[in-house]
Parts: C-alpha cells; structure tokens; sequence
C-alpha cells in the first residue's frame, strides 16, 4: 500500500470518531471518551507510520499528494479534494495528533463529573479532523472548508458551558472576530482565483525548482492578496487587531484552552503565512506589516499577561504574545519561516502543558482562577508542580530547555532582518522575552509560591489542593519531557532546520550583532525579568485582592482598552450606521417604492378608464393603431 | 355550328385538359389538419343524426379520439424527420412542415385536449331537472330569459355543437402556423376566427355578458380580417404572388421579371410597408397586442370559461406561430423596418398589459390582462431575430398554453349560486378553505411571474435571453421592469387567498369530474417538470427552430 493512500485516514479517523459521538447518542456515554482518544491516538499512528516513510525518502521527495475526488468540477473552475503531505504539514500533523491525544487523555479525568463528556469528546474530534483538514489540504478552497471547521469546533468548545452566560457570549464574541478574518480569507481566495485562475498549492506555489504562478502577478495584487491572508491569520491566530476574542475564549474548558486556544488552532495563521511563502515573498510591503503586527502583539499580549490574575487569561496572554513571536518570524521571509515553526512546535508542548497545569490547579481548587487565591500549592501538588515549572521554564527560554533554541533564533533573526527596521524588530522581541520572564516568575511565584491564600467560599466549603489522578498527570509529564528536550532534539545541529528548509527556503540574513550576543542579551534579559518578579511577588506576600495599580496596569486589566475600543469605534459606529441605513431605507427606498407602486396603480386607473366596453371605441383604437404602424414603417423607411 | 364541329370541340378541349397535373398534395403530412377536420364533419353528423342523449358521449369520444390521433401523427412526423432534414412545403406551395409547424401544431393540439376535458365537465354546474350540464347554453337560438330558453332548460338540452366547432377551430390553429401563403393564412384564420365567435356567445350563466362578448370579439375580429385581406392584397400587388417564398425573393431583389399586369405596382416599397403592417395588424389583434388587444378583457371575461381558457391558449399559439413565420420567412429582408415598430409594440404591450392589471377585480379580466402581458414578452423573443428567438418563442408558448389552460380550469371550480364566482374579494381567505385548490391556483400564479423552478421562469428567461443576444437589451430591461410589476398582482391574489379571513358566505369549490381534474392536474405537471427540468424541452425547441423557406 503506498503511503500516499494514508493521507486521507489521518483525517478520517477523527471525522469517523466525531460522527459516531455526535450521532451516536446517550448509548454511547459510558464509552464515548474512549473512542475519541483511540481515534485520535489512531491518527497519531498513522501520523507517525508517515513520518517514518517521508524520513525514507530524500530531502527533496518527501512531498505526498492524494487526490481523493473532484469536488466542484465546472470549466475553468476546478476545485479538488486533494491532500498535500510534505514537511510542513507532516510537522502539524504530528504536533496537532500526538498533542491532541495527550489532551484527549487527559480530558478523561478532567471532564470526569461533566454529562456531556460524550459529546465534548466528539467535538473534540470534530476539531482534529478539521485542524488535519486544514493543513493538508491542497489547495485554498479546501483548507478553507478546514478552517471553517476549527472556527466551528472552537465556537462549540468556548461555549461548552453554554449555561453560563460568559462562555454562551465569549463563544459569539470569538465567532463574530474570527468571521472578520474569514472573509480576508475567502476574499483572498476570490483574488488568487481572479488572478491566477487556480487556488491549488502546485501550480500557485510551485517548488524551488520551478516557481510557480504566484511570481508571475504584479506586486500590488499580491500585496492585497497577501494582506487579506494576514487579515485571516489575525483573525484565526488572535493578533492585534483581531486579538480580542481570545482571552474570552478561556471559558471553554480548560483542555480546550491548551488545545486549540494554545497549541494547535491558533497556530493556524502562522500555518498560512508559512504556506503562502511565495505570495508573501513576492510582496515585500506586506511582509513588512506581518512583521510590525508580530511585533506589536508579542508587545500587547506580554503586557496584558503581566496584569492578569486569572491564570488562564495571563497564560492567553502568553499565548498571543508568543504567536506573535511565530508571525514576526514569518513575517521575515525565509529568514525567519523555520523558526516561526520550530517555536510554534516547542510553544505547542509548553503551552499545552501550561495550560494544563493551569487545569490541574483548578481540578484541585474547586475550579478557582484567581491567582491571588493560590499560593504555596507546590507541596499539595508536587506533579503538577514540577512540570509547570518545567513549562515555565521552557517559556521564559530557559538555556537548553525548548523556549530557549527557538526564540533565541527568532531574536536573532529580527536582527538580521538588516537597518532600523531590523534593530526595531529585535529590540521589540528583546523586550518580549523580558516581559515573558516577568508575568510568567509571576505567574509561578503567586501559584505554587508563598504563603496558602484560599478561604472557604460563600457557602463555607473549602478548598482541598490535591494533585490529579494518573490519567491527567500523565499528559503533563509527557509534555514536560517534551518541552525540556523538544529545542535540544531540533535545534542542535539545525535537524528542524534541515528538515523544512525543502518547504519553506532559507536564508541566514546578515545580522549586525553576533549570535552569542543575542544569546547572551536574551539570558540577561531573561534574569532581568525575573528578578524583577521576585522582587514584586516573591520577596512580599501576594495582598489577597489586587492594588489599584498604575493607570497602564489597569488598562492592561482591560485588555488595554480592547473591548472599549470596540465597542466605541465598532459596535456604536455599526449602531449609527445601521440606524442611518434604516433611516434612508424607511424615507428614500421606501419612498421610492412605494411613490412607484402608487404611481403604476394611479396609472393603471387611469388606463382602464380606456377600456369603456364600446366596440366602437375600440375599433377607433384598432384603427388609430394600425394607423400608427404603418406611419412608423413608413417613417422608419424615410429614416 | 355543326354536331361535327361540336364534336370536335370536345374531343379537342379534352386534350388539354388532360394535360394539366393534379395537383400533389401530401396527404400524409397533412393528416393531422385532416384528421381534425374529419372530427369535425363527424361531429356535424353526429348533431343531425344520434340521438341526443347519446350526442354528448359520442362526441367526446370522437373529438378525444381524432386529437390524441392527430397529435400521434404529428409525433410520427417530427420523428421521421420532418421537423429537421425533411422539412419541406406540401400541398403546391400552400403548407410548409418544418420544424415550428409540427412543435405549434403538437402543442395546439394538447392544449386542445386538455381545452376539451374542461368542454366536456358536467359535475360543476348544479343538476338541472335531474340533467347534468356543461358550461353552455341550453339552447344558444333561445332569448336569454325567455320561456323558450326555460324550456330548453327544463328539457335538459345541451349544446354539444360545441365539439364540432372546437374541432373546426382547432383545425383552423393547425394550417394557421404552418401557412405559406396569404390566402391560405387568411383562410386559416377564418376558419378558426368563426368557430371561437360563436363558442364566445354559448355561456350557460351570464348569458347577455357572453353574447355581447361574442358580438365584440365578432366586430372587431372582422375589422381586423377586412385590414389584414386588404394587406394581402397590397402584398400581392407589390409580389405579384401570395406565396411567401416568392414575396421573400421580391423584398430581396432576388425575384426581378415583372408581371406585366402589375407593371405599375410591382416593386413599389409602400405597398409593401403598408402591406405588411395590416397584415401584422391582423396577427397582432390576434395575440392580443396593444394597442389591438381592447377585446381581449371583455371577451375573456364574457366567454365561458372553458372557452376562455382554450382560447387564450391555442389561439396565442398559432397567431405566434403564424407571426414568426411571416417576420421570419417573407419579411427577413425588411427587418430593419418592422423591428423598431416591433420594439414599440412590444414595450406597450408589456407595460400596457401589467399596469392595467395592477386595478383589475375580476379574476378573469385580470388573467385577460396577464395574457396581454405575456403576449409582449413572447414579442420580445420574436423580436431577437434568431434561431434562439425562434425556440424560445416556442417553449414560451407550450408552457404558457398550460398554466393559461389549467388556471382558467381551476377558475371553474370557486362557485356561488350565480355560478363562477369571479370577483377577486370573492377569492379571499381560498387557501382556508380549500388549500388545495389554492396552492394549485397559487403554482400557476407564480408560473405566470415567472418565479424560477416553474415553466414560467424557464420561458421568460429563454425569451429574455434570446433578444438580449439579438441586441434588444433595452427590451429586456422594460420586460423585466414590466414582470416585476405584474408579479404584484400575481402575487396580490396568492396573498388574498391565503392571508385574508374567508369570508361568511364566500364562495364554495367544486368538486369536479375526472376530466377537469386531469386538465388541472396536467397543467401543474407540465408547469412543474418545464420548471424543474426544462432542457430537454428547450432542446426540443431548439431542434424545432428552423423555419423552411
């Protein structure tokens, strides 16, 4: 069997895991969690079967294409169901699958006491089998279909809870944004279509040997077809401006949070940047905001991190200021595409195994967020303790651990995007990882650091800290070991390196500072922000309610304004306008339609008064007529 | 003079006589007009010789028997190429088969069935003296109200001379499209002009309303027949010749020796413009264009309703037929003449037809005027001067024929004591009471706007697209314009009949017989499967386009 043919199982097994939960019914319930993490452990399998066989083949043949059926089918109009398998998405397929099935496992325990386990695990699913479909479609049109579909799974996940109101609403607000990006997406695609007349990824894309279409069109269509791509990367990866559903998206279970919200879904626009190199490279003014929006949301994300003391929002926080990291490496062109995915793999591990940390914590405080409610819980919890610390670690980029060997290269490689823009860049990255030290020693320190702040609750119930059962603790530790050797296994020697540069190119760019400086900086820097942090959370006891703050602290509670900026410029303008359009239509449009319609019926009035019931008189109309006929003939002749 | 001489006169005047040929005449090809016209002498005897309690049922069997005969011939033709490869003129020049005369005669002669089982309904009308009737007169000599029409009445007579004359009309309808040349148009036109004149005057209810309806359709019907015969004439003195083929040739200078006893007319452009336009004058009184359409409301609404229904149909399809083939076949070569008159004709009717509708209250006026309308957007297909022209037109009106058909059928049906109840405020809240029959009515409605997945919006778009490709946009836009306002009063009565409280002593729906139920039922058939799937029939069409010369 060839291996090409095992493309498209990657995504069955999941799609057949979400239909059967979903369709499946209460019969399922006992069973239900089982099948979905089989399923997607299944995938992992096969993932990995692939992974072996591409290995197989040399450097340059390691790209497996299926064309399963002709979807749409009308001349000049060809749209495939067709899978490309390479490195990049091989790279996604494992991340996404072996990721996803430690998350599934660890639902089992996490969602234990929920009714609705079953269909959770089928929305789950639903997820894989999209986020798969996304990445290994073939051509635009396909992974649009993909990513609509994790735009639905995250929309159904966000709102699992659906009883409370905050999730119900963060589960629209999250739709509602991601829509926004969408449309940059399909209009993207209508613009390739116009331009090139193809969507496909071969003929659009090409190879290194031969370039393909995407070259040929001049530099403003492919400016605008790339921005409208970054406006859906924005959108999907929740960067500045689309940034704001994402710490709503919290209220989605926890799982769902270090799933999609951290290590797989989100990532999906640096997927699409990465894919579309060769728009991108061609379109040099595009790149430059692909760069400044990276920038700028590696900034805000790190900002609001600092100010968050709900776990799970400082660790969203995190998240967005580390894609942003992973779009300003894209955003560099091939200076910068392998690490954008080299930190998107390592942030994966990390995050998902932060985020779960962040769920273990809850599991055992009765679902509290609010960090100034934890404190000292390294000794109720030594497992989750020491893998979070390891993830924290791993974040700050910690020498040696995985956060280390892929942001110090996008660092560096900010650098070495060259003149201002390049010190610009890098400086901004530099002050990120700082930022990063801080809000994560914080995070540590207020969590497992400190004296124990809980107090009962209204009802008097206290919480118990107790460390997780096997089936959670297990995922976490697999994905501590994943985050403290994952940069080693890539970095050294340039393996990752090797492995992508087929896909994606590479250059080394002609960095005015050295390698070891970077380095060193970035170890200073890292020391810096967290000795700051220490100072602030280590050194003082936490105050259980939180100080006033500076006015950017505040503003950095609000999510710097974002929702406030909003709801002024969008949702109050929308009102305006929409109230203004209701005006024109009840008065112009209105008036228009019906001042016609009240004409056409004077008018018909007046006409029928012709009709009198007179032969005679319709016989003087015959002749009148016929009269006319053939004047106008004649005249026509004249003429 | 001498025996011998006489003799001689004799034996000698044979020899030349013996040397004229019989005229060749197809009768194969022209069996279906045959078969027709044989009914319908049949149909006479039957009147002078069964019983007439036998009459009725012998005469549908008769009629039925002689359509579904000449539409199997007509099918037999069309399959034996006739329509395409062996499209030829019979009968010495007088009948042309090509394609448009056997797909107009093929739906002439449907529409004349399904016409024919709303003929035959005897379950509508309430049983007189324990004598079921039709929709016609007792007695059609008797004075409305007088006693000899109530004894007429009491004696349970009914007037099965309908089904010879809708046979003579129907057989009229088939020769009038497929004429090629002037006498045997205008011969055509009579034939099936007298039939529908009286069949006008036989209303069982309304009987003054009908007989006036009948004595306006004449009038102006044979006002209309005097310009068209004095158009023929024109024509002939500028051809000298009556064939189309032969007028064809002269318009385009193809045809130069001058008869020499039309020496001063020969040749002389104005005879042939104001030729040409009475006779269009005739056709387009015909289909009922403005501004020669003023009969059409007051005859619909006065005619029985069957006939009204039949009428609207069959005689739209073969005055069309008869149309394409004089703009088509003897006057191509003055096309830069008639298409801006056409143009304006067609305009007016559109317009025309929708506005006046928007403030009808008759249901049958209202669909009189509808029909005028529609009549203006078939124009707009004849206008597009194409092959595509053609095949619309000609899917336009086989659709067209069955929604008009099976909605003037389903008019029967909503009754009170005075018979039809024909106002529209009689109509409302239908759906309510019998949701059926609504709905039904409703399908047709939305095939007369030309809602798509109807055979209305198949038609209207192939004519529409055809004379958008013949450079008439500006046409296709007031056409638009024209259908937007009539989907207003379409859709007026869909609302009345389902949105608005019945009313206490509204009218009651019939349950009819069999036979109206399958002309109902055969019209949303065809209504439905032209809509859904109307390909194979616009190829058929297509196929059918070509006009032989």
């Amino acid at each position: 069997m060839n291996a090409e043919n095992l493309i498209a199982l990657l995504i069955a097994a999941p799609l057949l895991g979400a239909a059967v939960l979903l369709v499946g019914g209460r019969r399922l319930d006992a069973v239900g969690h089982w099948v979905g993490t089989l399923l997607s452990a299944a995938s992992f399998v096969i993932g990995v079967i692939l992974f072996a066989d591409l290995l197989g083949k040399d450097a340059e043949h390691r790209t497996l294409t299926q064309h399963l059926f002709s979807w749409i089918p009308v001349e000049g109009f060809q749209a495939d169901v067709a899978f490309r398998l390479d490195q990049l998405s091989m790279t996604f397929v494992l991340l996404i699958t072996g990721v996803g099935s430690l998350i599934h496992l660890y639902s089992i325990g996490y969602m234990e006491h929920d009714e609705r386990r079953r269909r959770f695990f089928g929305y789950l699913n639903l997820f894989l089998a999209a986020m798969l479909l996304l990445v290994l479609a073939d051509n635009y049109l396909l992974l649009y279909v993909g990513w609509e579909g994790v735009g639905l799974a995250s929309y159904l996940l966000i709102g699992f809870w659906q009883h409370k109101p905050s999730a119900a609403t963060a589960a629209k607000k999250a739709f509602l944004v991601n829509r926004v990006g969408d449309m940059g997406l399909s209009i993207a695609i209508m613009l390739m279509f116009t331009t090139f007349g193809t969507f496909a990824f071969g003929p659009l894309l090409g190879t290194h040997a031969e370039p393909g279409l995407a070259g040929g069109a001049s530099e403003g269509k492919l400016t605008a077809i790339a921005l409208m791509l970054l406006l859906a990367a924005c959108g999907k990866s929740a960067q500045v401006p689309l940034q704001s559903w994402l710490g709503d998206a919290m209220e989605g279970p926890t799982p769902v949070s270090a799933l999609i919200h951290a290590a797989t879904m989100v990532t999906a626009g640096v997927y699409l940047i990465v894919r579309s190199a060769a728009i991108f490279n061609a379109a040099p003014d595009a790149q430059l905001v692909v760069t400044v929006v990276g920038a700028v949301t590696l900034l805000f994300g790190a900002i609001v991190g600092c100010a968050k003391d709900d776990i799970k929002k400082a660790l969203a926080g995190s998240t967005m200021s580390q894609i942003g990291y992973m779009v300003l490496a894209a955003g560099l062109g091939p200076i910068g595409y392998v690490f954008a995915i080299m930190h998107l793999v390592t942030h994966g591990f990390f995050k998902a195994g932060l985020f779960l940390g962040a769920g273990s914590v809850m599991h055992g405080m009765n679902d509290e967020v609010d960090m100034r409610k934890y404190g000292g819980l390294r000794t109720y919890m030594p497992v989750t303790f020491i893998t979070f610390g390891l993830g924290y670690l791993a974040i700050i980029g910690f020498p040696g651990l995985s956060g280390f060997f892929s942001k110090d290269k996008i660092i560096e490689a900010a650098f070495a995007k060259g003149g201002t823009e390049g010190w610009i860049l890098g400086g901004a990255a530099l002050l990120g990882a700082a930022i990063t030290a801080y809000y994560m020693t914080r995070v540590m320190l207020m969590t497992f650091f400190g004296e124990k702040r809980w107090q009962p609750d209204e009802n008097g119930n206290e919480p118990h800290p107790h460390e997780s059962p096997r089936v959670m603790t297990i995922p976490m530790i697999v994905l501590a070991v994943g985050s403290v050797f994952g940069g080693a296994i890539f970095g050294i020697g340039d393996r990752f390196l090797h492995w992508l540069e087929p896909v994606t190119g590479h250059s080394h760019g002609d960095s005015p500072v050295s390698a070891l400086t970077v380095t060193l900086a970035t170890v200073v820097v890292l020391v810096i922000g967290g000795a700051i942090a220490y100072a602030q959370y280590g050194r003082r006891p936490v105050p259980a309610v939180a100080p006033r703050g500076s006015l950017l602290t505040r503003a950095a509670r609000r999510d710097l304004l974002q929702d406030d900026f909003n709801h002024v410029v969008l949702v109050r303008g929308g009102e305006h306008l929409t109230r203004s359009l209701v005006y024109v239509d009840h008065t112009l449009v209105d008036g228009v339609v019906n001042g016609t319609a009240a004409g056409f019926g004077g008018l018909s009035g007046r006409l029928r008064r012709v009709q009198n019931g007179f032969a005679r008189s319709y016989a003087v109309s015959m002749f009148g007529g016929v009269a006319l006929l053939i004047a106008a003939t004649l005249l026509m002749r004249a003429v | 003079m001498s025996a011998a001489a006489v003799h001689s006169l004799w034996t000698t005047a044979a020899d030349p006589i013996s040397k004229i040929d019989a005229p060749k005449i197809e009768y194969g090809q022209l069996s279906p007009t045959l078969i027709i016209v044989g009914a319908a002498i049949l149909g006479v005897l039957i009147e002078a010789f069964v019983p007439r309690r036998s009459r009725y049922h012998a005469q549908v069997f008769v009629s039925v028997v002689a359509l579904c005969a000449a539409f199997a011939v007509v099918v037999a033709l069309a399959a034996d190429g006739y329509g395409t490869t062996k499209a030829h003129i019979a009968a010495m020049g007088a009948i042309a088969v090509d394609g448009p005369s056997l797909f107009l005669q093929g739906t002439i002669l449907l529409a004349g069935l399904v016409g024919l089982f709303t003929f035959a309904e005897r379950r509508l009308d309430p049983e007189a003296h324990g004598n079921r009737v039709d929709s016609f007169a007792a007695q059609a000599a008797s004075v409305p109200g007088s006693d000899s029409e109530k004894a007429a009445v009491k004696a349970g007579f009914t007037t099965t001379e309908v089904f010879p004359l809708l046979m003579f009309a129907v057989a009229g309808m088939l020769v009038f499209p497929s004429a090629n040349d002037l006498l045997t148009l205008f011969i055509a036109l009579e034939v099936f002009s007298l039939p529908l004149y009286l069949l006008c005057a036989l209303a069982r209810r309304k009987r003054l309303m009908s007989q006036e309806a009948a004595v306006k359709y004449f009038l102006l019907g044979a006002f209309a027949s005097a310009f068209t015969l004095f158009g023929i004439a024109l024509l002939y003195g500028y051809a000298g010749s009556v064939s189309y083929a032969t007028i064809a040739q002269v318009v385009d200078g193809t045809v130069t020796d001058v008869d020499p006893a039309l020496a001063n007319t020969m040749g002389n452009d104005a005879l042939l413009l104001i030729g040409g336009a009475m006779v269009l004058m005739g056709l387009l009184f015909k289909v009922g264009a403005v501004p020669f359409h003023m009969w059409t409301p007051d005859v619909y609404q006065g005619a029985p309703t069957p006939v009204t229904g039949f009428m609207a149909a069959a005689t739209k399809v073969a005055a069309f037929g008869a149309l394409l083939r004089l703009l088509y076949v003897v006057l191509p070569g003055l096309r830069w003449d008639w298409r801006p008159v056409m143009w304006a004709v067609a305009i007016v009717t559109m317009l025309g037809g929708a506005i006046v509708a928007i403030t009808q209250t008759d249901i049958k006026r209202l669909l009189a005027y509808s029909s005028i309308a529609h009549a203006g957007f078939i124009l707009a297909g004849v206008i597009a001067t194409s092959r595509d022209g053609v095949s619309s037109v000609l899917f336009y009106l086989a659709a067209y024929s069955f929604v008009t058909i099976g909605a003037f059928a389903v008019v029967t049906l909503v009754r009170d004591a005075g018979g039809e109840a024909t106002h529209l405020s009689r109509w409302a809240g239908l759906g309510r009471r019998s949701p059926l029959v609504a709905a039904v009515f409703a399908v047709f409605l939305l095939a007369f706007a030309g809602i798509p997945l109807t055979s209305g919006f198949a038609g209207k778009f192939a004519v529409f697209k055809a004379a958008a490709e013949g450079g008439a946009g500006p046409l296709v836009v007031i056409g638009v314009i024209s259908s937007a306002i009539a989907a207003f009063f379409y859709i007026r009565v869909i609302v009345l009949m389902f949105f608005s409280e019945p009313r206490p002593e509204g009218p009651t729906v019939a349950v009819p017989s069999p036979l109206t139920m399958a002309t109902i039922g055969i019209g949303v058939a065809v209504t439905v499967v032209l809509g859904v799937a109307p390909q194979y029939f616009l190829d058929l069409a297509n196929q059918a386009g070509v006009f032989v010369r």
